[in-house]
């Protein structure tokens, strides 16, 4: 409950955001193309291209979105399992370029990513969280300026020249944590991440989440808890087999949502 | 902090040349590049002993292994055939190294591809640099060899740089064309390992061209592109002699054409690997 009241947001605080859009999404689709079945190797490629049997399928991951969303706005993306919402989510990162349609993003864009995704084993915390860094895109005079509140927020300096082998996996996901959150992005991407990991663990991921928000940061944000998009956005957008069901006002489509589940 | 201007727009219907594009974001993206050139080298000669100094012995080990059997057995006795056959594997497995590492770091990096942007072209660039830095590395056992068995070393020596980055070049396109396809099918990285070993033999490494049968020996120095590049590389160290300028401009018109279109090919290809990998 405590939570509710963290992220609850009074309607003066929405009106003096500046209405900048940093998310614009224009009659966007995504198709990946599926092979009837899968050919992973060059000899099998070459057998079904003699025996003219190389077949594909179109598969629409998403289709005709369009969609803006203002800069210091939290949105929750809802919807079932492959309905489309984490590749929404890799077109506003730049993962992947739109099959049709157009996608505008203002401002740096953090993935909120598997915590530790790029570290390796071989190397110390130390490290690896400038290598870390520089795969998020940042300069070693940025990640200098960062490191020493990284590892305070990670509380590793005892560890941080020791390989990450030796690492528990909690130290690991906590130095993994530490530099993802430590981006200051003006796009903040979760996609569900904060359901893995402890209850401390999620507490402090909550409260990072909150820094960000009141900090102005727009934050896209995937779940499919209803409490928590209920509790911390705005506005929800509802993504069905691959198109935008409805958006608007968070309870509004959650409700919506919730009716078309139990039917 | 003035925010508005930092602001990067990204616009997908912008679409300049990718090629042009991935320039000036490999180049926004140099950190990245040092920091794997950084693990490369780290996770490489970390857990060793002897550490770097295996960059060294590698090729002195073969070298060795090399002289023995073509002196011994062959009774091939080339004067400073040590020297010649170890500035040979030096360029050689430069090239092997680098067009390999390019290929399993961009299929290795296929689960960083999917969650995070980057330049694509930072697997194979920095594979690029790992082999560079293991190259020049790789010469001070050269000259050492050089020095001991009494083969000149003589200010050419200094001219080196050039086919190096004749070589970087030949070895990036490559890479960033076999890697495009090896996106697609896995078992390209295999066939490749089939193809270096025929090529090697192909190419007057261990051996002097000088001693294939006629026909032979007009058809690899025409078709094989890393002849001209060896020859280069060996002219300026291993004979003390200015390269013949004609050999030169070939080896760098292949090495050009062949990094204009592997990044074509690759970064005209980038787009879709998220999809693929």
């Amino acid at each position: 409950m405590n939570l509710h009241t963290a992220f609850s947001v009074s309607e003066e605080e929405i009106k003096d955001q500046p209405q900048q859009i940093a998310i614009r999404l224009e009659g966007v689709g995504v198709c990946y193309r599926v092979a009837s079945e899968r050919i992973a190797t060059f000899k099998e490629y070459a057998i079904r291209l003699l025996q003219g049997k190389i077949m594909h399928r179109d598969f629409w991951a998403l289709r005709s979105v369009s969609l803006t969303i203002s800069t210091g706005e939290m949105i929750g993306i809802i919807g079932q399992n492959g309905a489309g919402k984490s590749t929404m989510l890799k077109l506003v990162a730049r993962v992947l370029r739109p099959t049709e349609g157009r996608v505008v993003v203002r401002g740096k864009v953090a993935p909120l990513l598997e915590f530790g995704a790029g570290f390796h084993p071989d190397l110390t915390g130390r490290e690896n969280v400038f290598l870390n860094g520089a795969l998020l895109g940042f300069t070693r005079e940025e990640m200098e300026e960062k490191f020493t509140r990284i590892v305070d927020f990670a509380e590793l300096w005892d560890f941080i020249d020791v390989p990450m082998r030796n690492y528990s996996s909690g130290m690991w996901a906590r130095l993994g944590f530490a530099v993802a959150t430590d981006v200051e992005p003006d796009i903040l991407l979760v996609d569900e991440v904060l359901s893995v990991g402890d209850e401390s663990f999620q507490r402090k991921s909550f409260a990072r989440m909150q820094e960000f928000r009141d900090r102005g940061a727009t934050i896209l944000f995937v779940s499919h808890s209803m409490d928590m998009i209920e509790a911390m956005c705005h506005r929800a957008a509802w993504i069905n087999h691959g198109s935008l069901e409805a958006i608007g006002n968070a309870d509004e489509v959650i409700q919506e949502y919730r009716r078309s589940q139990t039917s | 902090m003035n925010k508005a201007d930092q602001f990067s727009v990204y616009d997908s219907a912008q679409q300049r040349s990718t090629a042009l594009e991935e320039i000036r974001a490999i180049f926004q993206y140099r950190y990245l590049v040092v920091q794997f050139i950084r693990r490369d080298l780290l996770t490489r000669y970390k857990r060793s002993v002897l550490g770097v100094a295996w960059t060294m012995l590698n090729p002195l080990g073969t070298m060795i292994i090399l002289t023995i059997v073509f002196s011994r057995v062959f009774g091939a006795n080339k004067e400073g055939y040590a020297a010649y056959v170890l500035s040979g594997l030096v360029a050689w497995n430069f090239f092997a190294q680098t067009t390999n590492a390019a290929i399993v770091h961009l299929v290795w990096g296929g689960s960083l591809l999917r969650r995070i942007y980057m330049p694509r072209t930072a697997f194979a660039v920095s594979a690029t640099g790992t082999g560079l830095v293991n190259l020049v590395l790789s010469l001070v056992p050269l000259l050492l060899v050089m020095l001991v068995t009494g083969v000149p070393i003589r200010p050419t020596v200094f001219l080196i740089p050039v086919p190096m980055l004749f070589l970087a070049m030949f070895a990036l396109g490559l890479g960033l064309l076999i890697s495009t396809v090896a996106i697609y099918f896995a078992d390209i990285a295999e066939m490749y390992q089939i193809v270096l070993t025929a090529w090697m033999y192909l190419s007057p490494v261990i051996y002097s061209y000088e001693i294939l049968p006629e026909p032979y020996r007009s058809w690899i120095m025409r078709l094989n592109p890393m002849y001209y590049l060896l020859t280069s590389f060996r002219a300026p160290v291993y004979s003390g002699q200015v390269p013949d300028w004609s050999e030169v401009l070939i080896a760098g018109g292949i090495s050009f054409v062949t990094l204009l279109v592997g990044w074509l090919v690759f970064t005209g290809k980038a787009d879709e690997f998220a999809y693929r990998v």
